[in-house]
C-alpha cells in the first residue's frame, strides 16, 4: 500500500503534467487577465486623481486583478479536469487503488498550486517590468505567493466541489460566467470606499473576493498590511475548510465505493 | 476449495430505474475464464461494477476473492485488477506515466516500479509508443494499455468489461491471445463480459448469459449448444429436378419429429443424434447418384442457445433492452455512470 503522501505526490505529479501538456487552457489563463487589466489601466487611470485613491499608478492598484482571474481559471481547468475525470471513468481507475479519497482531492489540489506558482511568478515580472510598485518589498514576495496560493487553494476546492457536484466537463465549464460575475461585483477597479452607488458598494462589501482582491493589493500598494492579509488569509481559508469538506462529501457521494 | 467468485441472489435496483441486475447466482473457479454474454442493457456492467465494488449491491451476497464485496471493499480491491468498459485513460499522458502513476498507487516497491512498468508495456505491445501521449494512439493500443494497467499489482482476479468492442478484427485477436495466456500460463481468473458470440465461444471456459437482469443459460459452450441439438445441413441440388429427392434422402437423417424442410432451392433437416452426421448423409447422396452444387454444416451457436432460452437474438436483444448501470439516471454514482 502507499504511503498517503506518496499516492497525493503522485495524482499531484499527473495533475500538473496535464495542465502543462493543455497550452491552449494555461495560456488564456495567463494572457487574458493581464489583456484586461492593459484594457482597464489605459481607460481607468483617471481614477489616481480622486481624493484619497490608494495608488499613484492604476497599473499598481489594479495589478492585483490577474491574481484573482488566475485563481479564477485555475478553478475553472482543475473544476474541467476532474469533471473530465468522471466522463472518461479515470476516476473509477483511481477509485479501484488504494488511495483514499482525501489524498485523491488533495493530489489535484497538488497540480493546482503547482500551476498557480507559475502564474503568481509570471503576473509579478509581467508587472514590475510594466512599471508596478510593490511596496511590500523583498519581505513580501514570499507572503504574495503565499497568499496568492492560499486563495488558489480555496478556489481549487470550489472547483472541485461543482466538478463533483455536476459531473460533466460542460457544465463546468457553464460556469464561466457566474465566477466572473463575482469578480466583477467586487473592488477590483475602485477602492470600496470611492464606488459612489449604494448597491454596488453593498455588494462589494459583502463579496469576499473584493478581500481577497484587496489582500494582494496591499502588497503592491501599502506594504505588509495586517488587516488586509489576515482578512484575505482567513477568508482563503474559510473557503478551503468549507468547499473542501462539502467536496469530500461529494467525492463520497459520486464514487460509492464499498 | 472456495471459488473465485462466487455470487448469491445478487440484486441492484437503481433509484426510479429498472431493477437492472435481479437475483443472479453464478461461481467462477479459480484460472477459469467465465464469459458473461449478454445485449446491450443486460446487466452486465452493472454486475462488473458491483463485483469490483463500485456500485454496492442493494441486496444478495458476492464474494471475490474471498472477500465480501459489500463489507470488504478494499481487500476486494487488493485482489482485482479491472479494465471496464471505456478504456480509462488520460489522454494528456504517455504509456510510461500512466505505468509510474498506477505502480505508484498501488504502492508497488520504488525499485520494482520501472521494471514492471517497462515489462507490461512491452507485453502487450506497446515499447515503442511508451512515450507517446495516450491521446494518439488507436483504439487497440488504448484497449491494451489499459490492460496492462490492470495487471501491474498482479492481481488474482481479472474483470474485462467489453474489452474488445469497437476494436479491429487484428487488435481483438490479440487481445484474446493475451487473455489466455494470462489465464492459462499464469493462472488468473477472468470474468469477461462481451456481447460478442464469437469472443465468448473462442475464450470462455464457462459462459452465463445474461438478460435483463437474470442469468438464463449456463455451461460450457460446447454444454450450452448440445442443449439446443444436433447440426442442421442445407444443401442444393446441382440439378433442380433432383430437388424432390434430395428432400427425401435428407428426411431420412432428421430426428424424431423433425423433417427436411425446403425451399425453392434449398433443402435444411437438423440431424438425428446417433448417426453418423454429415459422413452419412454425403454417402447416401452419392449412392442416391444426387449431385449438389452447395453443402453446409450448421453447428448450433451460442444465438442459437440465447434463441432457445429468450426467444430472441442477441443482435435483435439490443433495441428491447433497457437502460444499464443507471444510464439515464439523475443522481448515479460516477462508477455506475461510466459503464453502460
Amino acid at each position: 500500500m502507499p504511503t498517503r503522501y506518496e499516492g497525493i505526490f503522485e495524482v499531484a505529479r499527473r495533475s500538473f503534467l496535464r495542465a502543462l501538456r493543455q497550452p491552449a487552457v494555461v495560456f488564456p489563463s495567463l494572457i487574458f487577465p493581464l489583456f484586461l487589466l492593459a484594457v482597464n489601466v489605459g481607460g481607468l487611470d483617471a481614477s489616481t486623481e480622486l481624493p484619497g485613491f490608494p495608488a499613484e499608478s492604476y497599473l499598481t492598484f489594479a495589478l492585483a486583478v490577474p491574481f484573482i482571474q488566475g485563481a479564477i481559471f485555475v478553478l475553472l481547468n482543475s473544476g474541467t479536469d476532474l469533471a473530465t475525470d468522471i466522463e472518461t471513468g479515470f476516476l473509477n481507475r483511481l477509485a479501484l487503488t488504494p488511495i483514499g479519497g482525501r489524498s485523491l482531492l488533495a493530489g489535484g489540489l497538488g497540480g493546482v498550486l503547482a500551476v498557480a506558482i507559475f502564474q503568481t511568478g509570471f503576473y509579478l515580472v509581467v508587472g514590475l517590468l510594466a512599471g508596478a510598485s510593490f511596496e511590500a518589498g523583498l519581505a513580501g514576495v514570499p507572503v504574495l505567493f503565499a497568499l496568492s496560493l492560499a486563495i488558489s487553494l480555496a478556489m481549487g476546492s470550489i472547483g472541485a466541489f461543482v466538478a463533483l457536484r455536476v459531473g460533466t466537463s460542460e457544465a463546468m465549464q457553464g460556469m464561466f460566467p457566474i465566477f466572473f460575475v463575482f469578480l466583477f461585483f467586487s473592488s477590483m477597479a475602485l477602492p470600496r470606499d470611492l464606488i459612489e452607488q449604494d448597491w454596488f458598494r453593498t455588494i462589494a462589501t459583502i463579496n469576499p473576493v473584493s478581500y481577497l482582491i484587496e489582500g494582494i493589493r496591499s502588497l503592491f500598494t501599502t506594504g505588509i498590511d495586517g488587516e488586509a492579509l489576515g482578512l484575505a488569509f482567513g477568508i482563503s481559508a474559510v473557503l478551503t475548510l468549507v468547499f473542501l469538506s462539502a467536496a469530500s462529501a461529494a467525492l463520497r457521494t459520486r464514487l460509492v465505493r464499498t | 476449495m472456495s471459488a473465485a467468485i462466487e455470487v448469491s441472489d445478487l440484486v441492484k435496483q437503481f433509484k426510479k430505474g429498472p431493477r437492472a441486475v435481479d437475483g443472479i447466482d453464478l461461481r467462477v473457479e479459480e484460472g477459469e475464464i467465465y464469459g458473461f454474454l449478454g445485449p446491450n442493457g443486460a446487466g452486465k456492467s452493472t454486475t462488473v461494477l458491483m463485483l469490483t465494488t463500485l456500485l454496492p449491491p442493494t441486496s444478495g451476497r458476492a464474494t471475490v476473492g474471498g472477500f465480501d464485496v459489500a463489507k470488504q471493499g478494499p481487500r476486494v480491491r487488493e485482489v482485482i485488477g479491472a479494465a471496464l468498459q471505456e478504456a480509462a485513460l488520460d489522454m494528456h499522458l504517455t504509456a510510461r506515466e500512466h505505468m509510474r502513476l498506477q505502480t505508484g498507487l498501488q504502492g508497488l516497491p520504488k525499485n520494482d516500479r520501472g521494471r514492471i512498468g517497462d515489462d507490461l508495456i512491452e507485453r502487450v505491445g506497446l515499447a515503442e509508443a511508451a512515450d507517446r501521449r495516450v491521446g494518439g494512439y488507436s483504439g487497440g493500443m488504448k484497449r491494451r494499455l489499459d490492460l496492462a494497467l490492470a495487471l501491474v499489482h498482479s492481481p488474482r482476479i481479472l474483470f474485462l468489461d467489453e474489452p474488445t468492442t469497437g476494436l479491429d478484427p487484428q487488435s481483438r485477436t490479440s487481445l484474446w491471445e493475451e487473455v489466455e495466456r494470462l489465464a492459462r500460463q499464469e493462472g488468473m481468473t477472468v470474468f469477461l463480459t462481451t456481447q460478442y458470440l464469437e469472443e465468448a465461444d473462442a475464450l470462455a471456459d464457462r459462459v452465463g448469459i445474461i438478460d435483463r437482469g437474470d442469468i438464463v443459460a449456463e455451461g460450457t459452450p460446447a454444454a450450452l449448444k448440445a442443449e439446443i441439438g444436433q447440426p442442421s445441413v442445407e444443401a442444393i441440388a446441382s440439378d433442380a429436378a433432383d430437388h424432390d429427392r434430395l428432400a427425401e434422402v435428407l428426411n431420412r437423417f432428421a430426428g424424431p419429429g423433425d423433417c427436411a424442410e425446403s425451399t425453392a432451392e434449398a433443402v435444411g433437416v437438423r440431424l438425428a443424434p446417433g448417426n453418423d452426421g454429415l459422413a452419412g448423409v454425403i454417402r447416401a447422396l452419392d449412392a442416391e447418384g444426387i449431385e449438389l452444387a452447395h453443402l453446409q454444416l450448421h453447428e448450433p451457436t451460442l444465438d442459437d442457445v440465447f434463441l432457445e432460452k429468450t426467444g430472441r437474438t442477441l443482435e435483435g436483444a439490443d433495441e428491447g433492452a433497457g437502460p444499464e448501470t443507471g444510464e439515464g439516471e439523475a443522481v448515479e454514482p460516477a462508477a455506475a455512470r461510466a459503464g453502460s
